[in-house]
């Protein structure tokens, strides 16, 4: 091995290539499980808030067992696992279809669903009970004052952890590496193996991924500054 | 049912594996190494994490901006790429190969200082002002009003907070997986390469180990924490000084 020379990696046109489908996978695993999280998060916040303690103990066991087990053990579950207990068909339909990343997604999804889910319900605890009686005595139903009296406020309050919750699935997307997706981290650790240049490699990957999570930070940042403005002003 | 004695047949035939590994044939592995990694690698993060607190806290610039920065690499790098990061130029600085054990050690104090001196700080800030000023005016120095009055408060209102630090630092561990150490999840992963048949009730069962760990200590932690506010507004009711630090800590969470 050389000197530092970052450009043997960045001017090979099969290595570059390689990193830019492995940023590629690393935005298409975070975006997805994005998306799923933030749903399946308002549709648990949604149940929890149903009369019942059914549906209440059912919340609390989900986001209990996502929390306390590891992320990585709950990627391998779900690749390993539950992908051994599906149809034959199905299997071999989803290895036809980069089953690594359908798994990610799943299993990250889920996971962070859980903490959404518990960002969404104290943003939408620290809502003053005023607001839900005056919205309901101006004639909406509840349905309405949820939509358009208490949820926007909820969201305005839970944005930051939200965003910090958000920079963390965007660092978990790499576990996915573990189960063979091949997202960044995976792909800057096979340019490592080929070229021995672990300083280069693991330089790039750093870069991108610091660059990723200080925007999300700052766009958390903005964001927060902008509440604060608009509280001031209200 | 079958499933369930699948479970208990797995178990049975490699509990000791789960538990220990090879040990005393090879390296201490399963949840006792996993347990040993995250103590040692909080009881290392937590004295760098209060020295990194001070030195962000301290009126120097040059103390002050590493810190902010290294806080910053460990907040926007994912953990599994300073492994690797660890992993390669550990060996480079001190000129000899690491056992992953080593490594993952290293890289878990690191990655949890920069947390702990965040939750340290916050505690420091939480404490009313009046505190350092009264110390100061009653001679103390900074650093032996920090060390006598400031710190011995602090730390004692964040030790729920390091508790789930621990808890997070449990699950981190399964990361060195990538770096083949020997703890909980090769564990797993070495009975799951030997049956081949039965993924599902092996990964259950990594699954529920992890569980009942992480489960028992954070409902530790959430009791720690009610009886130390508890006792919190005991002082301050009787004491009739300022509730102010109490009510910033509960606003926070």
């Amino acid at each position: 091995m050389s000197g530092f020379d970052i450009m043997a990696i960045l001017a090979n046109p099969e290595f570059s290539r390689m990193l830019v489908h492995g940023v590629r996978m690393t935005l298409t695993v975070f975006a997805g499980s994005w998306l799923l999280a933030m749903s399946l998060a308002i549709t648990l916040l949604a149940l929890r808030m149903l009369p019942g303690r059914l549906t209440e103990g059912f919340v609390a066991a989900y986001i209990s067992y996502h929390r306390n087990v590891p992320t990585l053990v709950q990627l391998m579950f779900w690749y390993f696992g539950i992908a051994s207990l599906l149809p034959p068909g199905l299997q071999i339909w989803l290895a036809d279809h980069n089953s690594e990343a359908v798994f990610a997604v799943i299993a990250l999804g889920l996971c962070q669903a859980a903490y959404f889910s518990e960002d969404l319900r104290s943003g939408l605890r620290a809502v003053p009970k005023g607001q839900w009686e005056a919205s309901r005595a101006l004639g909406h139903s509840y349905v309405g004052a949820m939509r358009w009296v208490l949820m926007p406020q909820a969201a305005r309050n839970a944005g930051p952890a939200i965003v910090n919750h958000t920079v963390s699935l965007f660092k978990n997307s790499s576990l996915a590496m573990a189960i063979g997706v091949s997202e960044l981290t995976h792909v800057v650790k096979e340019i490592e193996s080929r070229t021995f240049r672990a300083f280069e490699s693991y330089l790039i990957a750093t870069l991108i991924y610091l660059v990723c999570t200080l925007l999300l930070m700052a766009v958390g940042a903005w964001f927060e500054r902008r509440n604060r403005e608009m509280r001031a002003a209200s | 049912m079958t499933m369930l004695a699948n479970i208990a047949d797995i178990v049975r035939e490699n509990w000791l594996l789960l538990l220990i590994g090879q040990y005393p044939n090879g390296p201490v592995g399963g949840i006792v190494a996993t347990l040993m990694l995250s103590a040692l690698g909080i009881g290392l993060a937590f004295p760098l994490g209060v020295v990194l607190a001070l030195a962000s806290l301290s009126p120097w610039r040059a103390l002050r901006w590493p810190v902010f920065a290294l806080i910053y690499l460990a907040r926007g790098i994912p953990l599994l790429l300073i492994i690797l990061w660890v992993y390669f130029l550990l060996p480079v600085l001190i000129g000899r190969n690491v056992p992953g054990f080593v490594t993952m050690l290293v890289t878990l104090s690191i990655y949890q200082a920069a947390f702990i001196s965040e939750i340290v700080r916050s505690g420091i800030q939480a404490l009313p002002r009046g505190q350092m000023d009264a110390a100061r005016a009653l001679g103390h120095s900074h650093l032996s009003a920090m060390r006598w009055v400031v710190l011995p408060q602090a730390l004692f209102n964040t030790i729920p907070s390091i508790l789930s630090q621990f808890v997070s630092t449990i699950k981190d561990t399964t990361l060195g997986y990538v770096i083949n150490v020997p703890e909980l999840t090769f564990a797993a992963g070495q009975i799951n390469n030997r049956l081949l048949t039965k993924p599902f009730e092996v990964y259950a069962i990594l699954a529920v180990a992890y569980f009942i760990v992480c489960w028992t200590l954070t409902w530790f932690a959430h009791e720690l924490e009610r009886r130390i506010a508890a006792s919190r507004t005991n002082v301050t009711a009787a004491g009739g000084a300022s509730l102010s630090p109490a009510r910033a800590a509960t606003a926070e969470v």
